[in-house]
């Protein structure tokens, strides 16, 4: 029997794993200590799990354990990684290399560095979500500290050239950061076969729990250093101020063993799950994807419907089906994705689209339900659009002289 | 977002979706909004000429529930009604009605809009004088 509502907004967050919460359970009472006691048991179990788990998390990403920070989340990874290295590399420059597609947590990050005197520069992408790399190259110059590009965008899940991004950044001498949140866990990443010198992620996204996250640092070839952003107690090789959530490490951890331990067998279940959605879906006429089908996380589609809105379209099955879409009908500014514009996508399009983001729970019978609930909604709602109608006339809308309000 | 009882049932059962035939003199087509802000709304009256009455009204519209529901409200509220009423209808009877969330009053603006449209394209047919309206800030 099908359980409603389905859960198709995995890029948003993800369930936590039972397994993960039986793991975690034991330090929220029995070892509740705090791991930085260093002079009784209670500490010492603490600092065990910690240990523990930031192999676990480390072993995912081919790092060493000495080389993960905790942090909150990848939105503080994010902050610590560029404005560590904006404040520790100072002497070396002040110019740092961004895309316009990021997330707002690396993007808003920038504009900061921007008002307090840094320079930036935010690369184009192409109609498929992927940047330019001999314009990367180009926009290397000798006050370049950083470039912040992410693994797989969260909108699209479009995958970026890491490879050849870090080989350009070793080559050049300056340090290579990813936001790999929507990355880590479902797909393979390896800092060092990738060339990865900081990498922000979050347990939440691998259904490990809400506010723990991590920064990779690359300790060796090159030795990277962060400044820390919160003064305290010295935490974290003093990069990282603050008591550790030990049971959200712990859970962390658990979630990264996991996934490594799923992940083949998983993306392979997911992207046939994602593809049979996704062809079913591009029945429908004017239907597109957006992003690069080539380079995409497994789990992920984003496909426009022409003629109908996002918002209205989820309307009609948001109490059963959860997924999200690139309209901003909602916010105060009614612009839609910046990252779907960037693509270059005019705003109808934009507003005309849906993310679906597909995870370890979703099940064949899901898909199934939510194949014939969307096809059905975006039908119904194309009978009452008058864009539809004009073009089933063969009207060319953009001859039509809109009331722009 | 939690949308009212009302605003749900004309988005899930949208009255008076249709087109009239816009080469008819009696019948008054307003199209207003823009592809690209999300929203557009065609909303069509059949007048009577002999009373001035609005005996049909049909509306299609590209957007979200509220501006569905929105437009659906104002066909309703369109039939029966003499064209001089009509234009009496204010956007915030209709944000009342369907209980519109503040980030929502601007399709309400839109189907008013779009009625103040349809009757001028009716007046316009029929050799009568455009109304001026107000120009708003959606």
């Amino acid at each position: 029997m099908l359980k409603l509502p389905i859960y198709l907004d995995n890029n948003a967050t993800t369930p936590c794993d039972p397994r993960v919460v039986e793991a975690m359970l034991p330090y929220f009472t029995e070892h509740f200590g705090n791991a930085a006691s260093r002079n009784h048991p209670f500490g010492w179990a603490a600092e065990e799990a910690v240990d523990y788990a930031r192999e676990q998390v480390a072993k995912l990403i081919g790092a060493d354990p000495k080389e993960i920070i905790f942090t909150s989340g990848a939105t503080e990874a994010d902050n610590l990684a560029i404005k560590g290295v904006y404040d520790m590399y100072a002497s070396k420059g002040n110019h740092v290399i961004t895309c316009v597609t990021e997330h707002k947590a690396v993007l808003d990050t920038c504009k900061h560095i921007e008002k307090s005197g840094g320079e930036v520069t935010y690369l184009p992408v192409n109609n498929e979500g992927l940047i330019d790399l001999a314009e990367l190259e180009a926009a290397i110059r000798p006050t370049t500290i950083l470039i912040a590009i992410m693994y797989a965008n969260n909108e699209t899940g479009t995958v970026m050239p890491v490879r050849e991004i870090s080989a350009i950044a070793r080559k050049k001498g300056v340090l290579f950061f990813t936001d790999a949140t929507q990355a880590v866990g479902k797909v393979p990443v390896d800092v060092q076969k990738d060339g990865i010198d900081l990498l922000a992620f979050s347990a939440h996204k691998m259904y490990g729990p809400k506010g723990i996250g991590a920064l990779y640092v690359r300790r060796k070839n090159p030795r990277v250093k962060v400044t820390a952003q919160m003064d305290g107690g010295g935490h974290e090789r003093g990069m990282r101020s603050g008591t550790l959530n030990v049971p959200g490490i712990v859970g962390f951890g658990k979630a990264c063993e996991l996934a490594s331990q799923e992940m083949e067998t998983e993306s392979k279940r997911l992207s046939a799950l994602r593809d049979k959605l996704e062809s079913a879906l591009l029945k429908l006429e004017e239907a597109y994807v957006n992003g690069s089908t080539a380079h995409r996380l497994p789990h992920v589609a984003n496909i426009s419907f022409k003629y109908v809105e996002g918002e209205g379209l989820m309307m009609g099955f948001n109490k059963n089906i959860a997924l999200s879409s690139g309209s901003a009908c909602t916010s105060a500014s009614l612009e839609p994705s910046y990252v779907l514009k960037a693509l270059g996508l005019g705003d109808d399009l934009a507003h005309s689209s849906l993310r679906f983001g597909l995870g370890r729970f979703t099940t064949e019978e899901q898909i199934d339900y939510t194949i014939e609930h969307v096809s059905g909604t975006v039908n119904k709602l194309r009978e009452m659009s008058p864009l539809w109608e004009m073009f089933k006339e063969g009207i060319d809308l953009n001859t039509i002289e809109w009331a722009h309000h | 977002m939690s949308y009212s009882e009302k605003l749900i049932d004309h988005y899930q059962n949208p009255k008076n979706v249709g087109t009239l035939d816009k080469a008819k003199k009696n019948v008054g087509t307003g199209l207003v909004g823009a592809p690209e802000c999300g929203d557009v709304m065609r909303l069509q009256i059949e007048v009577d000429d002999a009373t001035g009455v609005i005996t049909d009204a049909k509306f299609k519209t590209f957007g979200c529930g509220s501006a569905i529901a929105s437009s659906s409200l104002a066909t309703e509220w369109l039939k029966g009604k003499s064209v001089d009423d009509a234009l009496k209808i204010d956007n915030m009877e209709i944000v009342e009605e369907l209980n519109l969330p503040p980030v929502k009053i601007h399709c309400s603006v839109l189907a008013e809009d779009a009625i103040k449209a349809a009757i001028n394209d009716y007046r316009k047919k029929n050799g009568l004088e455009e109304l001026q309206f107000e120009e708003r800030i959606h």
